[in-house]
């Protein structure tokens, strides 16, 4: 167990080390010297060009260029915006509560609409199941910027129930209504996901010979499926569901463009377009880190919901 | 191919291998196999011929704008009506088919190739080369495509170029993973031994026995991942940068028909998206066919 806590926390290290490599070797990717790439169009002052040397430390051999801005990082110094003129680790933390809002709000949506439409066509075979198998095959094969217009032309323009992009909002009441179309957008396409998962583990369970000694042995039907079955399913599906997690993560740059909330996700598309390298570095950075740690947590916390994944299991696949 | 099974995939190994698997189009085929196969494979017979027959098939220029004739709606001159700039929306959908397909083309071809290298180097090999690229192919996986091509873009520019490479890099491991699995299964086979022992040198029975045997499952998963491909680069464009305006192209079109929606217009939007989802499901239902019927023939 210590071993395979050890040896997993190294390839974790490992995986952000090699990020960090490869999100800090990027600029030397860019056509042209790195002086001019960072300036991007603003005028080659000597003082402009002397603190971009400084920042970026230019001057020095490229491994000590790595490790100084390295130690930056890790010290929260991700360092300046071009296009607003500010630290980017005060800008991250800005944009951050957005994105989790989101996040959390869409999270919420798959867990809810993903077991509770698994469950339900795991236990309604016919044309119940059929609908949900029909629902989440369009809605896995629907990229989440088309579930974006989607849902913005019928829910808003058409039926006016919710705002459409942009505009603001106050209280945190208003700002879940702005973000309830955005979330579904982000929610659909591994809520789909989830509720097979869910629909085939119900009925990999549903078929075990436990659950036949149960009823067999009178117990209520209700019981059966809570205890017998869903209980056992659980297992896939909180891995599943934990992964997605992360998978959320990295698509709201799309939702948030869509819809103009302002979050981490918008901050990374406009700071792509805008040539702010600095914060494309820092949220490229942050958003691996994320994902990494989220699928770590969930490897770990897995074996706790359902004892037979223990961790000595892994690999023997 | 035990790798599209939802149910089998978390117990085995682990939360990110699940998502590895992307259990995605997974049951559709519990629908019906036949007719829903046949009427996927006649969809992208359809595009294909659409995308190869564009200037052709297309009724006026894609890109030729005119703006008294803006959002027109649907009519007998504009079939799909124009977008804002009264550009005919039919026919930057039949010229969009161009980008549509060639970008999944270059991405899953050339991440198949390498990973089939990759895939079959580690599983005939094994020992240490085997260990070395299962864990740079694991490392990989760390990283999602659509960032890696988002740092791409922020470096070197927007166009097909970096998202496509970046595309690529992403799914190699994917390839890679399912080419060394069913190359290890298949290595252990009799048949392989057999021709070692006339005397055949290793990579001729690699290369010239093996591959052929396994090649069916490559291109079944070639098939899916093209529409996941599809789907990807679909998004960089709507993000602005994959495909430039005013080339025509599904994703772009979708963002540019955004500001249409907000007065009424759903068509320059909506048509486009339904060319991506119809692609999509339509890769995805032909590859799960293509994987069942191998799978079957080999029970």
């Amino acid at each position: 167990m210590t071993r395979y806590l050890v040896g997993r926390l190294l390839g974790l290290v490992t995986v952000l080390l090699v990020t960090s490599v490869v999100v800090f070797g990027a600029l030397y990717l860019a056509p042209g010297d790195p002086v001019s790439f960072l300036l991007h169009g603003r005028p080659a002052t000597p003082e402009a060009v002397a603190s971009l040397r400084a920042r970026y430390h230019l001057d020095d051999p490229l491994p000590v260029q790595y490790l100084k801005w390295l130690g930056g990082v890790l010290h929260g110094d991700f360092g300046r915006s071009a296009q607003f003129h500010q630290d980017v680790a005060g800008l991250i933390g800005s944009r951050l509560p957005g994105t989790a809002l989101l996040v959390g709000y869409a999270a919420v949506l798959v867990a809810v609409l993903g077991l509770a439409g698994g469950v339900l066509a795991a236990l309604r075979p016919g044309p119940l199941d059929r609908a949900v198998l029909i629902g989440t095959g369009v809605a896995t094969a629907t990229p989440s910027f088309v579930t974006a217009i989607a849902l913005v032309s019928l829910f808003s323009v058409r039926l006016g129930w919710f705002p459409g992009p942009g505009g603001t909002s106050s209280g945190l009441g208003d700002r879940l209504h702005h973000l309830t179309l955005p979330a579904f957008a982000l929610a659909l396409t591994f809520a789909g996901l989830l509720a097979r998962v869910t629909r085939s583990a119900m009925l990999d369970e549903l078929g075990r010979e436990h659950v036949e000694v149960a009823r067999a042995r009178g117990v209520a039907e209700r019981s059966v499926v809570r205890r017998h079955v869903l209980r056992n399913a659980l297992g896939p599906v909180v891995t599943v569901g934990g992964t997605m997690l992360a998978g959320l993560l990295i698509s709201t740059s799309i939702v948030e463009t869509a819809f103009d909330v302002p979050g981490l996700g918008s901050l990374l598309v406009q700071s792509v377009t805008a040539k702010d390298f600095a914060v494309v570095q820092a949220i490229t950075l942050l958003s691996v880190a994320a994902f990494v740690l989220v699928n770590f947590a969930v490897d770990l916390l897995a074996p706790l919901v359902d004892p037979r994944l223990s961790l000595h299991g892994e690999g023997s696949s | 191919m035990t790798g599209t099974t939802p149910s089998a995939a978390p117990a085995a190994g682990g939360a990110a291998d699940a998502l590895r698997r992307r259990p995605g189009l997974g049951r559709l085929r519990e629908l019906g196999r036949g007719p829903l196969f046949t009427a996927s494979v006649a969809v992208l017979a359809v595009l294909v011929l659409v995308a190869l027959l564009a200037p052709l098939l297309a009724p006026y220029d894609p890109d030729a704008v005119d703006l008294s004739a803006s959002l027109t709606g649907t009519s007998g001159g504009h079939l799909l009506g124009t977008d804002q700039s009264g550009r005919d929306i039919l026919s930057r959908l039949i010229h969009g088919a161009r980008t549509g397909l060639l970008g999944p083309l270059l991405v899953v071809g050339v991440s198949t190739l390498l990973g089939t290298l990759l895939g079959l180097v580690g599983a005939w090999r094994g020992g240490w080369a085997d260990a070395l690229l299962s864990r740079a192919m694991d490392m990989a996986f760390a990283i999602p495509g659509l960032l890696l091509a988002i740092l791409l873009v922020a470096v070197v520019g927007s166009g097909m170029t970096a998202p496509v490479i970046a595309m690529a890099v992403a799914y190699t491991p994917y390839a890679g993973r399912l080419v060394r699995g069913i190359a290890r299964q298949e290595k252990a086979r009799p048949y392989i031994e057999a021709y070692r022992v006339q005397g055949w040198s290793g990579w001729t029975v690699c290369v010239r026995r093996l591959l052929p045997n396994i090649a069916p499952t490559i291109f079944a998963q070639s098939a899916m991942n093209f529409g996941y491909a599809l789907m990807d680069l679909a998004a960089l464009s709507f993000l602005g940068f994959g495909v430039q305006p005013p080339t025509a192209d599904w994703g772009a079109m979708i963002n540019e028909g955004q500001s249409a929606i907000q007065q009424g217009a759903m068509l320059p939007a909506l048509a486009p998206s339904t060319c991506i989802v119809l692609a999509v499901v339509a890769f995805g239902i032909v590859g799960e066919g293509l994987a069942d019927r191998i799978s079957r023939r080999e029970r």
